[in-house]
C-alpha cells in the first residue's frame, strides 16, 4: 500500500498587519495579518525548511528517490531550484531533483504527480507572493512551503495517508496570469472564472469519490486552495460536503501562499486529522484537482513535530510596512558607506556543497573533536584527514556571546552575530535571524536554519544561520 | 631548535612617522617619501646608506615595487611584508634580523597605509576568491572585536552599565594621550559622557569605542648594536622580538571564553624570556598596546600580564594606566586617537616608545617612568579578532644590559 508517509510545513516568521498597508496607503482597514518570508528567505529556503521538517525522522532521507520542487516564484530561471534543495538535504546523489516551476498550478502538479508515483517522492510546494504596493496580492498574499513524501508502507516509516483517488482536470482558462520578469499577476474579472471554477471542481471531485467509491457526505475535513477567492468559497459552500468538514483557509493569519496553499492546509488538517477520516483536497487553478486521502492509524505518531498552528502562534508581532517593503525590494533604501557584499564564487561553492548547503562539518576520528566548518587538520589532537562527516543542522546550540552589528551591509540592519556552542561540541559564529536585539543574550538557545544571506552581482547566496528556538516541540525532537 | 632572541644586537638610531589622519591631498608614495625622509634626517645619513628594506602594507600596494618606485631607490632589496594590522611590526622584526645575521648593515623597515581614498567606512577587508564557501561568515571588524565585551562582562560578574563604563575610561585616557600629540589624528579631549552616548556602531562599541581610520606612515633606520653610537648617542637597544600567529581555533573551540587573546599571551611571554622581564607591570616605562577597540586595550592589560585576570577594569577605573599612572599605556593616544592605518600602526607604536626612552617626548605627554630610572617600553600590536589572530610583542630598551 503506498501513500503519504511524511509532511511537513514552514510558515515563516514575520507578519505584516493589513491595517498597516492600509494606514500607510489610505483606503479601506482590512483585517487580519499575511505571513512574509525574511529578507533572507525566499522559495528555494523555505522549500528546504518544510523537507526538513518532513524527513526529520530517521531513514527517510534514504528512501526518497525524487524531489520535485513546486513554486510560482524560482530563486533562478534555467539553473535547478531543486538542486540547492537537494544539496541541502543531502539526498543520495541518484535522486532526480527537478523544479516544477512557474505557474501556481505547480503545486497540484507536484503533489498529484508525487501521489501517484510508483518510486518514494519528496514534493514541496513553495511560494513567495508580493505584487505591488496597495495590490490585492500584497495584502491577500502569502509566503510559505510545505513538503510531502510519498512512498510504500514501512516498519518505523509507515503510510500515515493512504491516497483512496486523485483526479485533475485541466482548461486553458485567461483567468491569472503574469509575463516573465512582471511585478504583478493580472486577473480576469472575478465572475468570469468562478462559475467555470466551480464546475470543474464538482467534475474533479465527482470522478475522484467515484473512483474511490464514496459518497460526499463521507468527507471529514474539506479542504478547498485556490488564488480564486470567490470561487473556492462557493465551492466550499455548494459542494455538498457536511458543514463541519470544511476547513478554514488560514488566510486571517498568514494570507494565502498561492502554490504553497495547497499543501499548507493540507498539512495543517493532518496536524489534527484522526484515524479513519477522510480528507479531500480540491485546488482550483487553470482547471482543478482533487486528491482524496485516508489518515491511517499511524498518523497521531508520526505527525509533523511543527503544526502549522504552532508556526502561526509563533509567528512576530506585525512588523512594520515599510520593513517588508524595504525586503521586497519595493523600498529602496541607502545602503551603509561599506563594500558591496561579495557575491558567492563557483568553485569554492561547488567543492564544499555539503558544507555551505547541507552545513555538513567534520569530526575528529581519533579525537572526536567536531569541526565547524569541516577541516583536514584537528585543531585539537592535529590529526590530518582522520575525519568523519558529521552533519550538524539539526543539532542545536547555545549562545556563548553575541554582538549586534551596525555597520555591516545587510538588507535589514542591524546584523545580529553570535558564537553557537552547539550541544554536544563544537562551535561556529553565524548572524541570527528571525529575532530582534533582544533574541541575542549569552545563554540562549538556537537552531538551525537554511537562508538566502544575500544575492550580489546576481548570484544568490544560501548558507545557514542561527535562529532563537521557538516553537513548542520539546528539545531533542529530531 | 629554539627562540633565542637577539637581545641588545640591533638598536634603532633613526625614526620617522607622518601625522596620522584623513589626508585627502596626500598619497601613499606623499606619506612614505616624507616618513622615511624624517628617519633618514635623524640618523644622519642618506638613503644611499640603506642596505636594505622591509616594507609593510596591507593593501595599499604590492611588491616591494610600492617603496622603490615612490623613492626611485636604485636596486635595492625591497622585501613587501603584509600581517594584517601587526603589518608594521613585521616590517620592523624581520629588518632586524637582517641586520642581526650580518647580512647587512643597515636596514630600514617602514610601514604606510592609505585607507581614506576608498569612501567607505571603516576598513574594506581585501577579496579573496573563495570566500564563497562561507567558511567564517560576514563580520565588520568593530564588531568582531566587541564580541569581547558581553564575555568578559558576563564572567566578572559586572553589569552592562559597569563594562560600558569601563571601556569608555580607556577611551577618555587615550583621548587625553592624544591631545597631547601633534602627529595624532583626533588632539581633542573628550568628555566621558559625549563618549558613552556616542551612537553605537555594534555591540556595546560606540563611535569613540573604534580606532580612528587613516592615513599615514612611520619608518625605522636598524643597525648593528655596536655600531648604534655612530648613528646617534640615544640609540634604542631591541631587547624582544616575539611573534605568534594563533591556530585559529577559538570560533571552533567552545573552551575559549572571549575574555583573552592566547596568542597574545603566547607572544608575551616569549618577549619576556627573551628580554629578561619578570614583572612588567614594575619594570616597564611604558607600553604601547593595540587599542583597535577599547575592550581589546582591557583584555589585553591581562593578557599582557599588566593586571591579574578579572582585575583589569579595576586598574583601568582606577587610573593605573593613565599617563600619570603606574605603568602608562598608549601614552600617544594609541590607535584610539594617533589613527590606524594599519601597515604603519606597528612602527608609529615604536616611535612613540623612541620618543620617550629618549626624553623626546613633548613635555605634556612625558612619562615620569623614564625620569624615574625605567629605561623599557613594550609595543604590541596584533591582526585577525578574538579567537584567530597573529600578535607581536617587542621589548626596546635605551640602555644595553649588563
Amino acid at each position: 500500500m503506498a501513500g503519504l508517509i511524511a509532511y511537513g510545513a514552514y510558515v515563516p516568521y514575520h507578519r505584516l498587519a493589513r491595517t498597516d498597508v492600509a494606514a500607510a496607503l489610505g483606503g479601506r482597514g482590512g483585517k487580519g495579518t499575511r505571513a512574509v518570508a525574511g529578507y533572507d528567505e525566499d522559495t528555494t529556503s523555505m522549500a528546504v525548511e518544510a523537507a526538513r521538517g518532513a524527513l526529520a525522522h530517521d531513514g527517510l532521507r534514504a528512501r526518497v528517490s525524487q524531489l520535485f520542487l513546486a513554486t510560482a516564484a524560482p530563486a533562478y530561471l534555467d539553473k535547478t531550484n531543486a538542486t540547492a534543495v537537494h544539496a541541502a538535504l543531502g539526498l543520495d546523489r541518484h535522486v532526480l531533483a527537478a523544479d516544477m516551476a512557474g505557474s501556481v498550478r505547480s503545486g497540484l502538479g507536484a503533489l498529484v504527480t508525487a501521489a501517484r508515483s510508483p518510486v518514494p517522492t519528496l514534493t514541496i510546494l513553495s511560494d513567495l507572493r508580493t505584487g505591488l504596493p496597495g495590490g490585492a496580492d500584497e495584502v491577500a498574499g502569502g509566503d510559505g512551503a510545505a513538503a510531502f513524501v510519498f512512498g510504500g508502507h514501512r516498519n518505523g516509516a509507515p503510510v500515515i495517508a493512504e491516497v483512496l483517488a486523485h483526479d485533475t482536470v485541466s482548461d486553458e482558462l485567461l483567468d491569472r496570469w503574469r509575463l516573465p520578469g512582471a511585478p504583478v499577476s493580472r486577473v480576469w474579472e472575478e465572475r468570469f472564472a468562478e462559475e467555470i471554477y466551480v464546475s470543474l471542481a464538482d467534475k474533479a471531485l465527482t470522478a475522484a469519490l467515484d473512483h474511490a467509491a464514496l459518497d460526499v457526505g463521507s468527507i471529514d475535513h474539506f479542504v478547498v486552495a485556490g488564488l480564486h477567492t470567490r470561487a473556492c468559497a462557493t465551492v466550499r459552500r455548494t459542494a455538498g460536503v457536511r458543514p463541519e468538514a470544511v476547513t478554514p483557509d488560514l488566510t486571517g493569519a498568514i494570507g494565502n501562499a498561492g502554490t504553497a496553499q495547497p499543501g499548507l492546509l493540507l498539512a495543517d488538517v493532518l496536524d489534527r486529522a484522526r484515524p479513519g477520516e477522510t480528507i479531500a483536497l480540491v485546488v482550483l487553478g487553470d482547471g482543478a484537482g482533487v486528491l482524496l486521502l485516508r489518515a491511517t492509524d499511524a498518523l497521531p505518531a508520526h505527525r509533523a513535530a511543527r503544526p502549522v498552528a504552532a508556526q502561526i502562534a509563533a509567528g512576530s508581532a506585525p512588523m512594520p510596512y515599510a520593513t517588508y517593503l524595504s525586503w521586497r525590494g519595493l523600498l529602496d533604501r541607502e545602503p551603509p558607506r561599506r563594500p558591496d557584499p561579495e557575491p558567492p564564487y563557483a568553485p569554492p561553492a561547488h567543492r564544499r556543497t555539503g558544507w555551505k548547503y547541507g552545513f555538513v562539518a567534520s569530526r575528529c576520528e581519533k579525537c572526536a573533536t567536531r569541526h565547524l566548518p569541516p577541516d583536514r587538520v584537528c585543531t585539537s589532537c592535529r590529526s590530518i584527514d582522520a575525519m568523519t562527516d558529521e552533519p550538524m543542522a539539526h543539532v542545536r546550540g547555545t549562545v556563548a556571546t553575541f554582538t549586534v552589528d551596525r555597520l555591516a551591509a545587510t538588507p535589514s540592519p542591524p546584523m545580529l552575530v553570535v558564537v553557537v556552542d552547539y550541544d554536544g561540541g563544537g562551535r561556529f559564529r553565524c548572524q541570527l535571524t528571525d529575532a530582534t536585539e533582544a533574541d541575542a543574550a549569552i545563554g540562549a538557545r538556537v537552531e538551525m536554519t537554511f537562508r538566502r544571506t544575500v544575492t550580489a552581482s546576481g548570484v544568490h547566496n544560501y548558507f545557514w544561520k542561527a535562529r532563537p528556538v521557538r516553537t513548542g516541540e520539546t528539545e531533542g525532537t529530531h | 631548535m629554539g627562540s633565542h632572541g637577539i637581545r641588545d644586537r640591533v638598536a634603532i638610531v633613526g625614526m620617522g612617522c607622518t601625522p596620522f589622519g584623513e589626508h585627502w591631498t596626500r598619497s601613499a608614495d606623499d606619506l612614505l617619501i616624507d616618513a622615511v625622509g624624517e628617519a633618514v634626517t635623524s640618523a644622519g645619513i642618506t638613503l644611499d646608506d640603506i642596505d636594505a628594506y622591509w616594507f609593510g602594507t596591507q593593501a595599499s600596494g604590492v611588491s616591494g615595487l610600492t617603496l622603490s618606485r615612490a623613492l626611485h631607490l636604485p636596486n635595492k632589496p625591497v622585501t613587501r611584508v603584509e600581517n594584517m594590522c601587526a603589518t608594521g611590526s613585521e616590517a620592523l622584526r624581520n629588518a632586524c634580523y637582517a641586520v642581526a645575521s650580518g647580512a647587512y648593515d643597515v636596514a630600514m623597515a617602514v610601514g604606510v597605509e592609505k585607507l581614506k581614498d576608498s569612501g567607505m567606512s571603516g576598513l574594506s577587508g581585501t577579496a579573496i576568491p573563495g570566500a564563497g564557501d562561507d567558511s567564517r561568515g560576514e563580520i565588520t571588524a568593530p564588531a568582531n572585536f566587541s564580541l569581547l565585551a558581553p564575555a568578559y562582562a558576563a564572567k566578572y560578574g559586572l553589569a552592562e552599565e559597569e563594562m560600558k563604563d569601563v571601556i569608555t575610561r580607556i577611551a577618555w585616557k587615550n583621548h587625553v594621550n592624544g591631545a597631547r600629540n601633534p602627529r595624532a589624528q583626533f588632539r581633542k579631549e573628550v568628555p566621558l559622557e559625549r563618549i558613552r552616548s556616542a551612537p553605537i556602531v555594534a555591540g556595546m562599541l560606540g563611535v569613540f569605542d573604534c580606532s580612528g581610520v587613516s592615513d599615514g606612515s612611520a619608518a625605522a633606520i636598524v643597525v648593528r648594536a655596536e655600531d648604534a653610537y655612530k648613528y646617534t648617542d640615544r640609540p634604542i637597544f631591541v631587547k624582544a622580538l616575539s611573534f605568534a600567529a594563533g591556530p585559529a581555533d577559538g570560533l571552533l573551540d567552545p573552551e575559549y571564553d572571549f575574555t583573552t587573546f592566547p596568542e597574545v599571551v603566547a607572544s608575551a611571554q616569549e618577549a619576556y624570556r627573551q628580554a629578561g622581564i619578570t614583572d612588567p607591570r614594575a619594570e616597564l616605562a611604558l607600553a604601547e598596546v593595540h587599542d583597535c577597540f577599547t575592550p581589546t586595550e582591557l583584555v589585553l592589560m591581562e593578557d599582557l600580564g599588566f593586571a591579574e585576570r578579572g582585575q583589569g577594569w579595576k586598574d583601568v577605573t582606577s587610573g593605573a594606566f593613565d599617563l600619570d599612572g603606574s605603568l602608562p599605556v598608549n601614552p600617544d593616544g594609541g590607535l584610539k586617537a594617533f589613527g590606524h592605518p594599519i601597515g604603519a600602526s606597528g612602527l608609529r607604536m615604536m616611535f612613540e616608545a623612541w620618543l620617550q626612552l629618549r626624553g623626546e617626548a613633548p613635555a605634556e605627554r612625558t612619562v615620569k617612568s623614564v625620569a624615574e630610572g625605567r629605561s623599557l617600553a613594550l609595543t604590541h600590536n596584533l591582526g585577525g579578532g578574538p579567537g584567530e589572530c597573529v600578535s607581536f610583542v617587542s621589548v626596546v630598551g635605551s640602555q644595553l644590559t649588563e
